[in-house]
């Protein structure tokens, strides 16, 4: 239980590190209005006429395309530039408690994020009776989907002391991970590729994975997808922390 | 407690430290010197296990860095260089968290902040953001860190570095202090802070130990070690010296002044003759009925030694 006590040490700290700078609030600000905009306005939600939030979820790739580097990029790029990553990395703890809990706190954050969208489900409720079940899933899609590109940020930030660069690289991938099974892309694909290859580009789509939740179909192949990206760039991370002390 | 046995560090084709080994134990402050860039925050860096070496072996407490790293961490004590700390936190928070890292909880952790903070002197700032500390406020927090869970090893790289010189005073203190129970590796730039603090001096120059000793056989390694001051008057600066040089055990004399008659010169000690140069002087003195304002052995000054030492080798040739 060692571990967990370390990890849950560093996620307070790191959430606090949110909380006293003002990063947390334009965010959850930005990240409010973003999706209010994004439901109402752009997704016709009250023209659909219909009692669903397709109008919500479907914004989600794209506003996390440039939301959640913003979240993840200082993750560790601060710590090199600051310098704090010696005194961390000298802490009798391992890496991997670090980069968990750094990860961790951060994906809490962006739960809470996500959680204060609660609103849009209860106008969704109130005005008719949409299927409550469907909503739940889209919410754990959407919760998965920024835990992957968060992960990816993690990566990127552990490439770079500038948060710039880091921030750019994670758009870069993650922006690639939604290209890859984008209809207009997939459809461009087609053309001048077999299926089997087209298929193969857009399995490794987030949008692929992210529809069926949409749809309200929890499959465990889809939460294994968001869980092996988690799981891959965190283990990068793991990799790029350890080479680059080895010099 | 401080094991390092032939540790060498590449960085692609250069070799930062090269083939080096030390050992420290308890009640010994060991002084790390050497010009900027010799490798002395590179060993530090190995000995806490942040950057693992190219070879060799370091152990702490018994505990091997590589194969066992967090037991040798939870022994030791580390302020990096700069003095690292999170710009967003308050003093406490991250004495805290540190803490927390530490395996302390509840008044245990209570305690060990509040008595650091005491060590250090940080009761002013405790609930100021760490980007708003001076620099000596930053460096004392960093050091506050270290100190918090009572390290048995205590790895220090540039603990005064940003002090004034009260704050540089308190701190050697603080340091020699903890230096009788526990193992103590500091680097600095500061000679006179050697002299007062270490028990031990290791002097690197481009990865390598190029000295090792207490502080004053370093300082016998001086030219000046064991030379004789001699102030007098009535006479020539030119026939003193003259005289001087004869003495026996004498190797040559300098003249320092010699201003309205009063004579200041230098008699280097000729190392081979052992340490009565000084009594040779005075007898001279007696027998020839020189007039001396004042007479005086030198100590070497370490200055001196390292500058001798650590010189690149085509200077020395110059030289």
């Amino acid at each position: 239980m060692n571990a967990w006590s370390n990890i849950k040490a560093i996620m307070k700290r790191e959430l606090g590190g949110y909380f006293t700078s003002p990063i947390a609030y334009v965010f959850l600000v930005i990240f409010l209005l973003l999706t209010g905009f994004f439901t109402f306005t752009v997704g016709n939600f009250f023209e659909r006429g219909e009692a669903s939030l397709v109008s919500f979820f479907t914004w989600h790739p794209w506003l996390y395309l440039f939301l959640v580097p913003a979240v993840g990029m200082r993750l560790w790029s601060e710590e090199r530039r600051l310098g704090t990553l010696e005194l961390l990395l000298t802490l009798p703890i391992t890496a991997w408690q670090a980069i968990v809990g750094k990860f961790l706190a951060s994906w809490l954050f962006l739960a809470l994020a996500l959680a204060l969208t609660f609103p849009v489900v209860i106008t969704v409720n109130w005005l008719g009776q949409p299927d409550n079940g469907v909503i739940m899933a889209g919410y754990v899609g959407s919760l998965l989907l920024a835990g992957a590109y968060l992960a990816i940020s993690c990566m990127t930030s552990a490439m770079t002391r500038n948060q710039v660069i880091s921030f750019i690289l994670s758009v870069m991938i993650c922006l690639f991970l939604i290209l890859a099974g984008y209809t207009p892309v997939t459809d461009l694909l087609t053309r001048f590729a077999n299926p089997v290859v087209t298929q193969t580009i857009a399995s490794f789509s987030v949008m692929t994975h992210f529809e069926a939740f949409q749809r309200g179909v929890l499959d465990t192949r889809d939460v294994v997808f968001f869980a092996s990206v988690i799981g891959f760039a965190l283990f990068a991370t793991g990799v790029i922390i350890r080479n680059q002390r080895a010099g | 407690m401080i094991k390092v046995e032939n540790l060498t560090k590449a960085f692609g084709a250069k070799l930062a430290v090269n083939d080096l080994s030390f050992s420290v134990e308890r009640g010994e402050v060991l002084g790390f010197l050497g010009p900027n860039g010799a490798g002395k925050s590179t060993t530090m860096r190995m000995v806490t296990g942040f950057i693992p070496p190219t070879s060799g072996n370091i152990s702490v407490g018994g505990h091997d860095v590589l194969e066992d790293p967090i037991g040798a961490k939870r022994l030791m004590g580390y302020l990096p260089e700069n003095a690292p700390g999170y710009a967003d936190m308050t003093v406490r928070g991250f004495l805290n968290f540190v803490a927390e890292l530490r395996g302390m909880r509840g008044d245990e952790r209570k305690r060990a902040v509040n008595h650091a903070v005491e060590l250090c002197f940080l009761e002013n700032v405790l609930y100021q953001t760490i980007d708003t500390l001076s620099k000596g406020y930053k460096h004392r927090t960093c050091l506050a860190q270290s100190l918090i869970h009572d390290p048995a090893v205590l790895i220090l790289d540039e603990p005064t570095d940003g002090l004034d010189p009260n704050q540089k005073h308190e701190v050697r203190n603080l340091i020699k202090r903890m230096g009788e129970n526990k193992a103590i590796v500091f680097s600095t730039h500061i000679l006179e802070e050697v002299e007062a603090v270490c028990s031990r001096v290791i002097i690197i120059d481009r990865g390598s130990i190029v000295a090792n000793g207490t502080p004053a056989e370093l300082k016998a390694r001086s030219e000046l070690a064991g030379a004789v001051h001699v102030r007098a008057h009535g006479m020539p600066a030119a026939t003193l010296s003259e005289r001087l040089a004869q003495v026996p055990g004498a190797a040559r004399v300098e003249i320092l002044g010699d201003v309205d008659g009063r004579v200041e010169v230098r008699v280097y000690a000729d190392k081979s003759a052992g340490a009565t140069l000084t009594r040779s002087v005075a007898e001279a003195a007696a027998r020839e009925g020189w007039q001396l304002d004042e007479i005086h052995t030198e100590e070497g000054r370490l200055d001196e030694v390292f500058r001798t030492i650590t010189l690149p080798d085509t200077i020395k040739a110059a030289a």
